[in-house]
């Protein structure tokens, strides 16, 4: 098992070029949130040359839609999506600039591949702990797309939020050499 | 035989309470079963996703925070004995009511979509999926069952030959759980409907977990079965989270039906490992 490291938003080509498959950091600064219908907006903005809520060069996106905040708390439950569904526009948002992916679950093999291509990596938190997670989230606050709920763009700050690098810029698969085994 | 009355209003108030425990407190045969994990795992990194689990059930616990941000679709199984007589609100307004309460009062995240396709949301989380069975007495039972979409979307149905080998089907089941790998948040809690025509082995694949987790099969062909399923499972390496490790299933839950001679139904229910329902007997 390898030990913690700690890094920071946004990511450079160097730093993800140190990343491989099964390595654990905890991560700090900004990330952004978007799931399916975010990502089919964001797609449009691309394609249209309109401009990102956000400046994507660097950034980490979270695949995430949280539950309701909370009377006095910064997010509710805020643990990761299933990531194939945000499948069909990672090349659009690769080719943006973003640099990182936070989510659970497998990517399909056109992903993996372009990963490689426009060095990416695909994180996995922990599926299933939300409300473990959402103490590592120390600001929230809707950017775009407020009137998609929980599948709004949301800002976040976090700290020493966890998470594995299941496929890094070299084809290393965790989840592949897990079963492997 | 006597009448007994019940007010669907009592349904409403159980709906809510039942619907606050299961999206906050992880019931204690799971807590359980995640501790029987830790102590049979092999793996360093897969004891420690396990712990994280645990640590997530106490905050959600003591801060009131949801186990998961995907609350689920609400499920509802009821078992109403035909000496029950209802009245108040039609049961399904009840139902729904509570459903749309408690998601409201409780900052609970609403998933459900009105419409497949044009798919804009309900806003209130309803409407709940409720089945219900007639049975004979004056039992009400009913239970609140929450299925988030990752590991819904990993459910599977496949029609087998009466004359498949039974090591056929184990071998598809393997390759449904290694194939849906972490995308459901093992370890994997996993119904199997076997047998009855294909809705009922689906509906079956999902009231079979409702037995608890940590029973066994009454019946010791299908006990066996359970074990043999839970213990091949294990050794795919899958793990917490699909990290890796022994702890892929937490629990193998057979319900089997009568069948048609031509069919063999098979249906697989794959739970996260937050498996969050809870029953009540009025």
């Amino acid at each position: 098992m390898k030990t913690w490291k700690r890094v920071s938003t946004p990511l450079s080509y160097d730093d993800v070029s140190l990343m491989r498959s099964g390595d654990r950091f905890l991560l700090s600064g900004i990330i952004y949130t978007a799931r399916d219908r975010a990502h089919e907006r964001l797609r449009y903005m691309v394609l249209e040359g309109k401009e990102l809520p956000f400046m994507p060069a660097g950034q980490v996106l979270y695949y995430v839609g949280p539950s309701p905040q909370p009377q006095g708390r910064i997010i509710g439950a805020a643990g990761p999506t299933t990531s194939y569904r945000m499948d069909p526009f990672t090349e659009v948002m690769l080719k943006t600039g973003i640099r990182g992916m936070i989510g659970k679950g497998k990517r399909d093999e056109k992903t993996r591949a372009l990963l490689q291509q426009y060095g990416g990596v695909y994180f996995s938190s922990y599926g299933g702990a939300g409300a473990y997670l959402a103490k590592r989230i120390t600001e929230a606050r809707v950017i775009a797309f407020e009137d998609l709920g929980p599948e709004a763009i949301y800002e976040l700050r976090v700290l020493d939020f966890p998470v594995i690098v299941i496929n890094d810029i070299y084809g290393g698969d965790l989840y592949e050499d897990a079963i492997r085994k | 035989m006597t009448k007994r009355i019940i007010n669907t209003d009592k349904i409403r108030e159980e709906v809510i309470r039942l619907t606050y425990q299961a999206n906050f407190i992880l019931p204690p045969d799971v807590e359980a079963s995640i501790d029987s994990m830790i102590k049979g795992e092999q793996s360093p990194g897969a004891i420690e996703t396990l712990k994280v689990l645990k640590e997530n059930s106490l905050i959600a616990r003591t801060e009131e925070l949801p186990l998961c941000q995907d609350c689920g679709a609400v499920i509802i199984f009821i078992e109403m004995g035909q000496d029950i007589s209802l009245e108040g609100a039609f049961i399904g307004d009840a139902v729904n009511d509570a459903v749309a309460e408690a998601y409201k009062k409780y900052y609970l995240r609403k998933s459900i979509v009105s419409d497949p396709l044009n798919r804009i949301n309900t806003g209130s989380n309803t409407p709940a999926f409720v089945h219900c069975d007639l049975v004979p007495g004056t039992v009400f039972r009913l239970t609140v069952y929450l299925k988030g979409g990752g590991s819904e979307n990993m459910t599977s149905l496949r029609m087998f030959r009466p004359t498949d080998p039974v090591e056929e089907i184990l071998d598809h089941i393997e390759k449904v759980v290694v194939q849906a790998g972490p995308n459901p948040c093992p370890p994997v809690y996993l119904g199997v409907g076997l047998g009855g025509l294909a809705d009922v082995a689906m509906v079956n694949a999902k009231k079979a977990v409702l037995r608890g987790v940590g029973t066994r099969h009454a019946d010791p062909y299908y006990a066996d079965l359970e074990l043999k399923i839970m213990e091949r499972l294990n050794k795919t390496n899958v793990g917490p989270l699909g990290f890796g490790g022994n702890s892929t299933v937490g629990g193998v839950f057979i319900k089997e039906a009568p069948a048609h001679i031509a069919s063999l139904p098979v249906a697989l229910n794959l739970n996260c490992h937050s498996l969050r329902f809870r029953t009540v007997e009025l």
